[in-house]
């Protein structure tokens, strides 16, 4: 594994190579890719080409006619997405996109500008598929296809993370994450991709999850977060799972079942639902919120996505609950019920406390539980001592996803205000819709890509940073599963005393519940403002 | 060497039309043949580009959200940065077409010691690109005056605003000024901005020299040269009543103008400048965030292999039971010779 610099070691210069970026070769180095899908992986899914090979290695033992593969991909994909068709050809390279991007902001490649990460594939569409490309080759930024250009593809399309910043600043709405996802279907169709895309894709299709959490294992950590709740509280919630004819089905991200700090925000949302009786079951089947296979291809993410909705339909709900994610949340809002829909077997989402019925998600029939719990908050259905998080000073990261796939911005606010009494916001061009990614979405939260990591997530942390010196921020919170995976190592790099929380994490501190015996920590077992006393005479 | 390349073109066309009327008697060529040729590429080209994008489908409802969803009904929404019915599309789009709202959006980062980023108001990029649309704008529609008599009031009264400085005889037009310092603008900005510049191809200066050609051959037509307006009105009528005449004696000039224009009409559709219809139909910005409300149907969706439960749970049915998971199937008993050996 790549040795990670120092953060005064990391060099950071956005100088430009002397030589024009076609004739500028991807260099591979170890840090700055993530290592290649295992066969094994690679088979389950039924993937192409599955083999051992390195990035690093010259010869990439691509199939015979990989040059065949990708230009028929290529073909076929524009005629099926308008979005690829129209972006080949209307881009005007004004370059307002450039430094939009956290990857080229961090690593100064010009190759991560949006613009040139979107020429890498249209260099090649217009050799191909335009006759001004055809007949004056490079005099129109035409260019052959060459294994050269593969290696290249890889590179860029692996160090995109899909989340649509530079889209919102293009005045024609260009949007890369179109070209990475279709880039990376192109480079699945010769067996280029990495292993930590086709691992936990794998693991989802086979075993219901990315983490390949097997059913009796899921249901007994689940139980292990039932204990730390009533060690907690004095309160013993009672999940129940598989169960035909809960009224909801909940699906959040494995990673809230399996690391710190989701695994805080998972008893959050146990605790929330036993507080307001809800009538709810997790699935060990659908036991996964994330979708890895939307990294892959869109093929992919509609195979794992319609779990979903077949276990919505096997157990008979009403209607779907959502946990606290990305990634998951852009697919559901933009993709699920058109790839695996129509959800006609259920009902318009109702809050069956408040009555309040989710207009907004009538057709796919899936809400967010941030809006669920902002509704049940509006209503007054909740009881919140907002000073049990009086020792956190907290910030807000938007995730890319809910962001710019979704317009999810005041539903998290509301809830984070009423069980917060601290809450700075980070500079306005940081947030919202305008927000930075934490640097390792899309797949590319993996150890050997860590120090590209650190500079993708350089801009997000600098905001934090900023924050943090200016109002004494120590607290970031979010919604979202890889966030709550990626942040904590972002600020241990950058920013070092800025812990990361899940939003119902927070409303799990401060619900207060029925019966409750008096609580002197929080859900990790750290003393509440005012109980650390307490803690020190047990001591 | 995109730089070159280009100008040598732009060089090349205004060379071409010059030396073809002053010396080599092709006015009729210029006048007649060229433009008849350049609208129906333009046509043409503009027509054949669309329908081929459009025959492409939009399998997903994919908009960039720029603002807050609808959600519930105390939460405020933003219609136009986040739109969820088709009207609000329709203004966002209009945002969108005439006052550029991306792009307004525009920053420049600043990177200082010690890894820390800034973000400085950028919106000089904007002002030209708005600047330089309406004036072209307002010049084209000024140029209606060559093709319709009488006159119609509207475009007279945009020749009375736009010259309202008064300044000069034939009277200087603001447009002008304005349309000639935002095409220099935007060259010098692909010039020296070193990232600009990097990712900058030959077709991406061409089209700003051509501009910049027709701008001052323009400016030398109507203020230099004082070419002769009733014999060009002649001739533009003469081409739109296709009883084409080209008037003797109106001067090389006006045909390297004209020449120059119908390259870039000629040239429009099979370039960048399709940006222009392009925006349409961008399907980031063009359709409503409402997926969860309404579904969104892919003409081309097709059944994909998928893991079933069933053949989940015939694969963990007994770790299931053994824990108390509810199961479709219960386990089989065990087979009677084995409980007896």
């Amino acid at each position: 594994m790549a040795k990670v610099p120092k953060p005064s070691e990391l060099e950071l210069q956005h100088v430009l190579p002397k030589t024009d970026w076609m004739d500028t070769p991807a260099v591979f180095r170890p840090g700055n890719f993530s290592y290649p899908g295992k066969a094994k992986n690679l088979k389950v899914l039924g993937l192409a080409n599955p083999r051992e090979w390195s990035p690093m290695d010259e010869d990439w033992k691509l199939p015979a006619d990989w040059k065949n593969i990708i230009l028929e991909g290529l073909r076929e994909r524009l005629d099926k997405y308008r979005t690829l068709k129209v972006f080949m050809d209307i881009c005007v390279r004004c370059g307002a996109c450039a430094d939009k991007c956290h990857y080229y902001l961090g690593s100064g490649d010009p190759k991560n500008m949006p613009v040139l990460r979107a020429e890498l594939l249209r260099s090649v569409y217009r050799k191909e598929f335009t006759l001004a490309g055809k007949i004056m080759g490079k005099m129109v930024g035409a260019r052959d296809l060459t294994e050269d250009v593969i290696k290249e593809w890889f590179m860029y399309f692996f160090q995109c993370t899909e989340c649509r910043r530079c889209s919102l600043f293009c005045p024609y709405g260009i949007d890369t994450a179109e070209f990475t996802i279709i880039g990376r279907e192109l480079l699945n169709l010769i067996g280029c991709n990495i292993d930590w895309i086709a691992g936990p894709a794998a693991n989802c299709y086979q075993t219901g999850n990315h983490l390949g959490i097997q059913p009796h294992a899921f249901k007994d950590m689940i139980d292990f977060f039932v204990d730390e709740i009533e060690a907690v509280n004095g309160i013993r919630v009672e999940p129940t799972f598989n169960r035909k004819g809960a009224e909801f089905l909940f699906v959040t991200p494995s990673g809230d079942v399996f690391a710190d700090p989701g695994t805080y925000t998972l008893m959050g949302y146990l605790m929330l639902f036993h507080e307001i009786g809800l009538d709810y079951t997790w699935s060990t089947y659908a036991s996964e919120g994330g979708n890895f296979g939307f990294f892959t291809s869109h093929e992919m993410m509609k195979r794992l996505n319609s779990k979903m909705y077949a276990e919505a339909k096997r157990l008979g709900v009403k209607s779907i609950i959502g946990g606290e994610c990305g990634h998951m949340w852009r697919v559901i809002n933009q993709y699920m019920d058109t790839v695996n829909g129509p959800a006609d077997f259920m009902e318009v989402p109702k809050s069956p406390i408040t009555g309040t019925r989710f207009d907004n998600a009538a057709s796919t029939k899936m809400i967010h539980i941030v809006e669920f719990t902002a509704d049940l908050i509006k209503n007054g259905k909740l009881k919140l001592d907002a000073s049990r998080n009086d020792n956190l000073v907290m910030t807000y990261h938007d995730s890319c996803n809910t962001a710019r796939g979704m317009g999810f911005f005041d539903e998290p606010r509301y809830v984070l205000n009423n069980v917060c009494n601290n809450f700075y916001e980070m500079p306005p061009n940081t947030i919202r819709e305008q927000t930075f990614c934490c640097g390792s979405g899309s797949g590319l939260n993996n150890d050997e890509f860590m120090e590209m990591r650190m500079r993708g997530g350089l801009p997000r942390a600098n905001a934090v940073r900023h924050v943090h010196e200016k109002f004494g921020v120590n607290a970031l919170s979010c919604i979202c599963a890889i966030d709550r995976a990626a942040l904590p190592t972002l600020m241990n790099y950058w920013v070092p005393d800025v812990t990361v929380y899940g939003l119902h994490e927070l409303v799990g501190n401060a619900l207060v519940m029925e019966g409750e015996t008096e609580r002197t920590t929080d859900l990790r077992g750290e003393p509440l403002p005012g109980m650390e006393d307490n803690e020190n005479e047990d001591i | 060497m995109g730089i070159k390349f280009s100008l040598a073109a732009v060089v090349g066309l205004i060379l071409a039309a010059f030396i073809g009327v002053s010396g080599g008697g092709l006015s009729h060529f210029f006048g007649v043949t060229m433009p008849y040729l350049a609208i129906l590429l333009f046509l043409g080209g503009v027509v054949y580009r669309v329908l081929k994008w459009g025959r492409a489908p939009v399998p997903f409802r994919i908009p960039t959200t720029g603002g807050q969803e609808k959600s519930l009904p105390w939460i405020k929404h933003a219609k136009f940065d986040n739109p969820s019915t088709k009207g609000q599309t329709v203004v966002r789009m209009a945002l969108e077409v005439f006052l550029f709202r991306s792009l307004f959006r525009n920053t420049k980062f600043e990177l200082e010691k010690g890894h820390r980023l800034f973000y400085q108001w950028e919106k000089w990029l904007w002002l030209a690109g708005l600047v330089f649309h309406y004036c072209f704008l307002v010049i084209l529609l000024r140029h209606l005056r060559f093709f319709t008599e009488p006159v119609p009031g509207f475009v007279q009264g945009i020749e009375r605003l736009d010259g309202l400085l008064q300044v000069g005889l034939p009277g200087i037009y603001i447009t002008d000024g304005l349309f000639m310092l935002a095409v220099t603008y935007l060259i010098i900005r692909r010039l020296i901005i070193p990232q600009v510049r990097y990712i900058s191809l030959p077709q991406d200066y061409f089209p700003l020299f051509l501009l910049f050609a027709i701008g001052t051959t323009g400016i030398l037509t109507r203020y230099f040269f004082k070419v002769d307006l009733i014999k060009v009105k002649t001739m533009v009528m003469g081409l739109i009543s296709f009883h084409p005449v080209v008037p003797a004696g109106i001067g090389a000039i006006f045909f390297v103008h004209f020449f120059l224009v119908c390259t870039l009409f000629a040239y429009f559709p099979f370039s960048k400048l399709m940006h222009a219809g392009g925006i349409f139909m961008s399907p980031t910005r063009n359709l409503p965030n409402d997926n969860r409300i309404r579904r969104h149907v892919n003409p081309w969706n097709y059944p994909v292999k998928v893991h079933s439960y069933a053949e989940y749970e015939d694969h963990f049915r007994e770790k299931m039971v053994e824990v108390g998971l509810p199961v479709d199937k219960e386990l089989e008993p065990a087979p009677k010779a084995t409980a007896d050996s």
